[in-house]
């Protein structure tokens, strides 16, 4: 066993972390945005945002993300429409359009979370706060709102993990996440298994990290589905 | 003597859902202290009645007046009603305090929570007093060492008793209940009447949509009667259990003899 | 030529070559997903079995494949698998490396992914199943076998159908994956027509609005037999 080349490759990996996850978080929160948009037009009782909305999550669920990347990176980069435009700087670059891509798939996925929780609300208690004399806002603020999010968490978790898996597909796209490493180690130095296992333990690392923390936040948030106090 | 405002008057209220009509022209009048039982089998209203006091159903016509201020409407495009003011609405909700069948406590929230959380967020009030009346209320009802439990770990009974206190800590003017024992095991029935009967005894207004006919009987002041939308019999228990002109009425007491 | 005319048929037109990648795309996801089958339905044997060994290993299994991404599966499967097999051939004389056509790697990588879900979507759909249902079987005189056969397969396969249509889904879209090994599936075919013709706009989109229009044809397919297969059966959510 090389322990020094394993050290060295492992340390390589890691480098290359901070780009991965840095991807991962700023799409997932802009991907949260967009579903939270996304909900809104669908709950809206608007019909024609009804529709734009259910169409955003069909399409965004319904094909592959790395077809949607290529989509952006390669494909709009072709368009003299987009080069002409004010965001063309923003556009070939390749971490933006990661991000950008990112965050467009995962909203589909969000906002249907988001969905799925909000329609998980009890009725009944959504009654009793209105008879109250709750205004909507105050309604959503206390009383939807802290309800779905404790629904939506292991969904959420999920697709939280999920996204991290997705950050590897930016390797394909010329970015240098931890993905690409492993397969420029291997290509330089033709040892195949071990850059592959060692950045599968980082990914497998990270992902148990954010499932732990998850859980724990799911247990702090629900007290009230704990068994009773002796 | 001067007449004294009503607690609540509805006039001729009347409200369908699609081709069906299930309330064609229902008044009532409500002074303080009345305690008013309305009975009716299913499809007669009963809970529709109450349901669009407070507008959690829209009435397609009639007027609502509580405590002397009428509930404001107005007419969309399409011709259906709707309230012109929903601050108004909102403020007239959080005088009438409303007891459901189904208990609905907000799962998330410990009981002492649970009572004041419109108090605080709605009335606006200071937080240190609506926990201490609440935790007067709690001892009122009998739930004062479950003031931390969630709803999940009570009984039905205490449910629906916390869920009382929860209405009773918004100073409520009037306080309407949409069949408080329907959904409640027969054992469990006992303590949440008890709870009733105090507080009318209190001298409340109360209206109360029932199939206890122990409660119409002996606490309330009036009863009301609906079939199909109209009101059948209306006056005193004494007089309708005993003597009632109306034959449907005197069928309904018979079947339900509670 | 025009934009349209691109994807055409005749001379020159894409059409056919995107159609047949489209055709590769459903044949390897349906083999993935039916590997994934076998697996899941091992594992979920496994851990259904009461055996501690057994049961931790299929749930170690799991965890594991669902904690890596399935890209750096595909790679791992697909050098992996040419490696073994050169090395096998090497042991048997033969010299030069030997590649794992790209079908079966991608195939078996699909599998491999999607074996980690099925096995807890077979499991949900077993626990489901009415226990009284089974004591009613046993007591008509029914052996094993038959119970297994007739009540035990055909109830769980009935659960495991909204679950299974959801995989069916990510199967399709983790074929696009496979691209990178270069087998012609509806990813590569796209890439390609993008490279040669330099529209990567226009073949990226309409490799995407093929992937739509398979996933909303197979959804319907599911959602029908779906409803054949649990009519008359009640449910707890319509």
């Amino acid at each position: 066993m090389d322990f020094d080349f394993i050290t060295k490759t492992f340390v390589r990996l890691l480098a290359a972390l901070p780009l991965t996850l840095s991807v991962w978080f700023l799409s997932v929160v802009l991907g949260g945005f967009i579903a939270a948009g996304v909900t809104w037009m669908r709950v809206s009782g608007v019909k024609p945002f009804e529709l734009f909305a259910r169409a955003y999550v069909m399409v965004f669920r319904g094909t592959p993300l790395l077809i949607q990347l290529f989509v952006v990176y390669y494909g709009l980069a072709s368009l003299p429409a987009v080069r002409a435009s004010p965001i063309w700087p923003f556009l070939r670059d390749a971490f933006t359009c990661a991000v950008l891509s990112l965050a467009l798939c995962t909203a589909g996925y969000q906002a249907e979370i988001f969905r799925g929780a909000l329609l998980a609300v009890p009725h009944g208690q959504v009654e009793a706060a209105r008879a109250c004399g709750m205004s909507r806002l105050l309604m959503f603020r206390r009383m939807i709102f802290p309800i779905a999010l404790r629904h939506a968490l292991p969904a959420y978790s999920t697709e939280m993990i999920s996204m991290v898996k997705s950050t590897a597909l930016v390797s394909l796209i010329t970015l240098w996440d931890v993905m690409s490493i492993a397969l420029k180690i291997r290509n330089d130095t033709l040892v195949t298994y071990l850059p592959l296992i060692l950045a599968g333990a980082i990914y497998f690392v990270v992902n148990y990290i954010i499932g732990a923390g998850f859980l724990a936040l799911e247990r702090r948030l629900s007290p009230h589905l704990r068994p009773r106090p002796s | 003597m001067p007449t004294a405002t009503p607690a609540l008057t509805v006039d001729k209220m009347h409200k369908s859902f699609g081709q069906l009509e299930v309330l064609r022209g229902v008044s009532l009048t409500a002074n303080d202290g009345d305690v008013i039982s309305i009975l009716g089998s299913s499809g007669s209203g009963k809970s529709t009645f109450l349901r669009c006091i407070n507008l959690l159903e829209t009435p397609d016509e009639g007027v609502v007046t509580v405590a002397g201020e009428t509930i404001k409407m107005r007419r969309r495009g399409d011709g259906r009603a709707e309230p012109a003011d929903r601050r108004q609405v909102d403020r007239i909700r959080s005088e009438l305090g409303m007891v459901f069948q189904s208990f609905n406590l907000w799962s998330h929230l410990t009981v002492l929570e649970n009572l004041i959380e419109a108090p605080v967020h709605v009335q606006k009030r200071p937080r240190a007093e609506c926990i201490e009346e609440a935790r007067a209320l709690l001892a009122k009802v009998g739930m004062s060492e479950r003031e931390n439990y969630y709803p999940a770990h009570l009984s039905g009974g205490q449910q629906q008793r916390a869920a009382i206190a929860r209405a009773l800590a918004m100073r409520p003017k009037v306080m309407l209940f949409d069949e408080p024992t329907s959904a409640l095991d027969p054992e469990l029935v006992g303590e949440v009447l008890r709870v009733m009967r105090a507080l009318a005894e209190e001298g409340r207004t109360m209206l109360v949509v029932t199939h206890e006919m122990s409660f119409a009987r002996d606490v309330s002041t009036r009863v009301m009667f609906l079939h199909q939308g109209l009101v059948e019999a209306e006056g005193p228990p004494r007089e309708l259990f005993s003597a009632s002109t109306s034959d449907r009425f005197r069928q309904f007491i018979s079947k339900e003899r509670g | 030529m025009g934009d349209l005319a691109i994807f055409g048929f005749g001379q020159g037109g894409w059409g056919l070559a995107l159609l047949e990648g489209a055709a590769v795309t459903l044949l390897v996801s349906a083999c993935g997903l039916l590997i994934g089958a076998a697996i899941g339905g091992l594992i979920a044997w496994a851990r259904l079995s009461g055996r501690l060994l057994a049961g931790g290993l299929g749930q170690a299994y799991a965890a594991l494949f669902r904690g890596l991404p399935e890209l750096l599966i595909v790679y791992f499967v697909y050098f992996g698998t040419s490696t073994l097999l050169t090395e096998t051939a090497h042991a048997l004389g033969h010299e030069g490396f030997v590649g794992v056509p790209s079908f079966a790697a991608g195939a078996l990588a699909v599998g491999v992914i999607s074996g980690a879900y099925q096995a807890e979507v077979f499991r949900a759909a077993y626990l489901a199943i009415s226990r009284g249902e089974l004591e009613a079987a046993v007591s008509v005189g029914m052996n094993r076998a038959l119970l297994f056969r007739r009540i035990i397969m055909a109830q769980v396969l009935r659960f495991a159908l909204p679950g299974l249509g959801n995989l069916w889904q990510v199967a399709l879209k983790d074929s696009s994956l496979i691209s990178v090994t270069g087998l012609t599936e509806l990813m590569r075919i796209s890439q390609v027509g993008a490279g040669s013709t330099h529209r990567p706009f226009a073949f990226y989109l309409g490799g995407a609005a093929l992937y739509l229009v398979m996933t909303i044809a197979t959804t319907r397919f599911f959602d029908v037999a779906e409803a054949r297969a649990t009519r008359g059966m009640r449910r707890a959510m319509g």
